[in-house]
């Protein structure tokens, strides 16, 4: 039989002067573990939240990404007739062609610079990627060196008001409204008109198509045709495959949060060590006296370790509460994908919590083992003999 | 048959008991062979100049330690042949301890420590309730049940330590100097328990005293010197 789970609790918290310090310090370990996790979680969700299943994405083939793609105008020309495509209302067919160019602009304030990827896109485009909305100002206009930039990048680049004029290879470009991508990789975009955007920067071919299709059926008869197709150098996936495989610049991230994690947790693990040793030597007349009532090693073992896990348990519970405070807050970095400025959303999931909190009571056993075989040992005569 | 009635009415029979202590070369002997027999019922007491061994006797009688040579039975059971955990059970089942230092547990009221020894039984929550009450009644602090030991007086405390080595109905009740550490008056109060146990509870009644005026509560007063029975 074990002691009473209030004896533990109590005992905590009676001693929550000597174990603050432990408790923060696991608190900041698992602030740190779900913060850089929940950063990781952002970005994929960033990606996977893009993609529409009912679009079909087209690339060069062997490319991992519509920045390093090319599709020549013949390809597109051929393409649009494949009959799997939808048509609007005045028959035409639902595909777009975009050119994906990466610039070069000064950040807001610290005076940085740093890529922005910029797409050239048609209206049908636009119509493809609903999640997109206008938030404030018009459109681009076809034929005018205007943008449209996402409201996200507008916070972190200089000239990005509506109405603010930016230069990039010596020509000027005019922003007219600001866009909303909703959590998905458009935030990280500046859009404009596709035509315009290939005279700009001097671009003979799109970077990529994307296209609506009939049905689930056509989706599949359209990628088999295209992948086939030994004159066509073309690789088209469902939109949604196409933006799934664009998580790799969280594997990274997801493996420092790891690794740092990993190493802090071996302090709080050291710390929690010293807090459970202070208290059983504090508290080793007390363990004699429950030896005598009756209480054998293993539940004395078992309640100090208990006692650790639930120490390590509020420090857990405390260092979600801290990382709770960035949830949502976004941010941007690098993607090493489209080298570009990526912006996202930290995310902390239920399941993240979860782990955090599975990682404290983990650190909590590991820290309190060693002093809870420790009380588990004392001898009775000696322990009742301590003052 | 001798033996056989011999065991029915002591409930401790102890037969050329030693407890040897090794440090390095010199041998410190605790107790030197000492036989004694405890009748059921009785409240003994047992004094002696400090360091004479009447600790490491009254537990080595209540299971906690272990003697290098002889016999122990309280209540027919060599409790000398008993391992870790099979003393641990016997503990709980047959013995209640009275401390010098009470050693409630800090954190927990009157009430949860005296239902510690009760939480290795099969007892249910009721069942705990009643015999924690009652236990508690009995030394008169059926009111503080709630209190934590920091809010008791040391004579409270002490009656409370009480509580809990009743609680389960041991037949044996051992005390080393269990008035120790306090005032007359909570000593007269605590001697005064002690002495209802035996004489109306039927309960044996082990207690370690340096003070002559406790001893006169005893039934019985044996002298411990350097480890042998002197009387
Ligand atoms: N762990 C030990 N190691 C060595 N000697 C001990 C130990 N415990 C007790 N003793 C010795 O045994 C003798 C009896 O001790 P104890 O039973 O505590 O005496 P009392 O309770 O009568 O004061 C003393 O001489 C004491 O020093
Ligand atoms: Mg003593």
């Amino acid at each position: 039989m074990a002691l009473p789970l209030t004896y533990n609790v109590r005992n905590v918290l009676v001693r929550w002067r000597a174990t603050l310090a432990t408790i923060l310090g696991i608190a900041l370990v698992v602030a740190v573990y779900v913060s850089v996790q929940a950063m990781a979680t952002g970005l994929e969700k960033s990606s996977t939240n893009t993609g529409d299943p009912r679009n079909v994405m087209i690339v060069r083939k062997g490319s991992t990404a519509e920045s390093s793609s090319q599709v020549t105008r013949e390809q597109f020309k051929l393409i649009n007739y494949l009959p799997q495509i939808a048509r609007d209302s005045k028959n035409q067919p639902l595909i777009s062609a975009d050119v994906v160019v990466l610039i070069n602009l000064p950040r807001r304030g610290d005076g940085g610079e740093a890529n922005v990827l910029l797409r050239g896109i048609s209206p049908v485009g636009i119509a493809l990627r609903p999640q997109v909305t206008l938030v404030e100002g018009r459109w681009f206009t076809p034929g005018k060196r205007e943008v449209v930039v996402s409201r996200r990048l507008a916070a972190r680049f200089a000239n990005f008001e509506v109405g603010d004029k930016f230069k990039t290879g010596g020509k000027e470009l005019t922003v007219t409204g600001i866009m909303d991508g909703n959590n998905t990789a458009f935030d990280s975009e500046i859009w404009m008109d596709a035509d315009e955007s290939r005279s700009l920067f001097d671009r003979e071919n799109y970077s990529s198509l994307l296209l609506r299709v009939l049905d689930a059926a056509a989706s599949q008869t359209l990628i088999a045709r295209i992948e086939s197709d030994k004159r066509l150098p073309l690789h088209a996936l469902s939109e949604v495959d196409y933006y799934k495989s664009q998580t790799k610049t969280a594997v990274p991230i997801k493996f420092l949060g790891d690794f740092l994690a990993t190493a802090m947790s071996i302090g709080a693990i050291f710390a929690a060590m010293n807090t459970m040793y202070a208290s059983v030597g504090a508290r080793t007349r007390e363990i004699g006296t429950l030896r005598v009532l009756g209480y054998r090693r293993r539940s004395i073992l078992a309640s100090f370790l208990i006692e650790g896990a639930f120490l390590a348990f509020i420090g857990g519970l405390l260092g979600c509460l801290f990382s709770l405070f960035i949830n949502g807050y976004s941010i941007g970095t690098m993607s090493f994908q489209s080298w570009s400025e990526t912006v996202f959303s930290f995310r902390i999931t239920p399941w993240l919590a979860v782990k955090g909190l599975i990682f404290s009571v983990i650190v909590g056993i590991v820290g309190s083992l060693l002093p809870a075989i420790r009380a588990a040992r004392l001898p009775v005569i000696a322990a009742l003999k301590s003052v | 048959m001798l033996s056989q009635v011999m065991v029915e009415a002591n409930i401790v029979t102890i037969r050329k008991l030693s407890k040897v202590y090794q440090q390095g070369d010199i041998n410190v002997t605790a107790l030197n062979q000492i036989s004694l027999d405890i009748r059921a019922g009785e409240f003994l007491t047992l004094m002696g100049p400090s360091g004479s061994g009447k600790s490491t006797l009254l537990h080595i009688i209540a299971g906690i330690d272990r003697p290098t040579g002889g016999e122990c039975h309280v209540q027919g059971v060599d409790v000398t042949r008993l391992n870790e955990s099979e003393l641990a059970d016997w503990r709980n089942q047959n013995v209640g301890f009275v401390f010098q230092t009470f050693n409630l547990i800090p954190v927990l009221t009157a009430y949860e420590n005296v239902e510690l020894p009760l939480l290795l039984t099969r007892l249910n929550r009721q069942q705990r309730r009643h015999q924690v009450n009652t236990a508690l009644e009995l030394v008169g602090l059926g009111d503080r049940s709630h209190h934590l030991p920091r809010q008791l007086s040391g004579g409270q405390e002490q009656r409370v330590a009480i509580a809990r080595a009743l609680v389960t109905s041991p037949s044996l009740v051992v005390a080393d100097e269990p008035t120790g550490n306090l005032d007359s008056q909570s000593a007269h109060d605590v001697l005064g328990i002690l002495q209802t146990l035996s004489q109306t509870a039927d309960k044996t009644v082990i207690m370690v005293t340096h003070d002559p005026k406790a001893a006169a509560f005893g039934s019985r007063t044996i002298h411990l010197e350097k480890g042998e029975l002197t009387n």
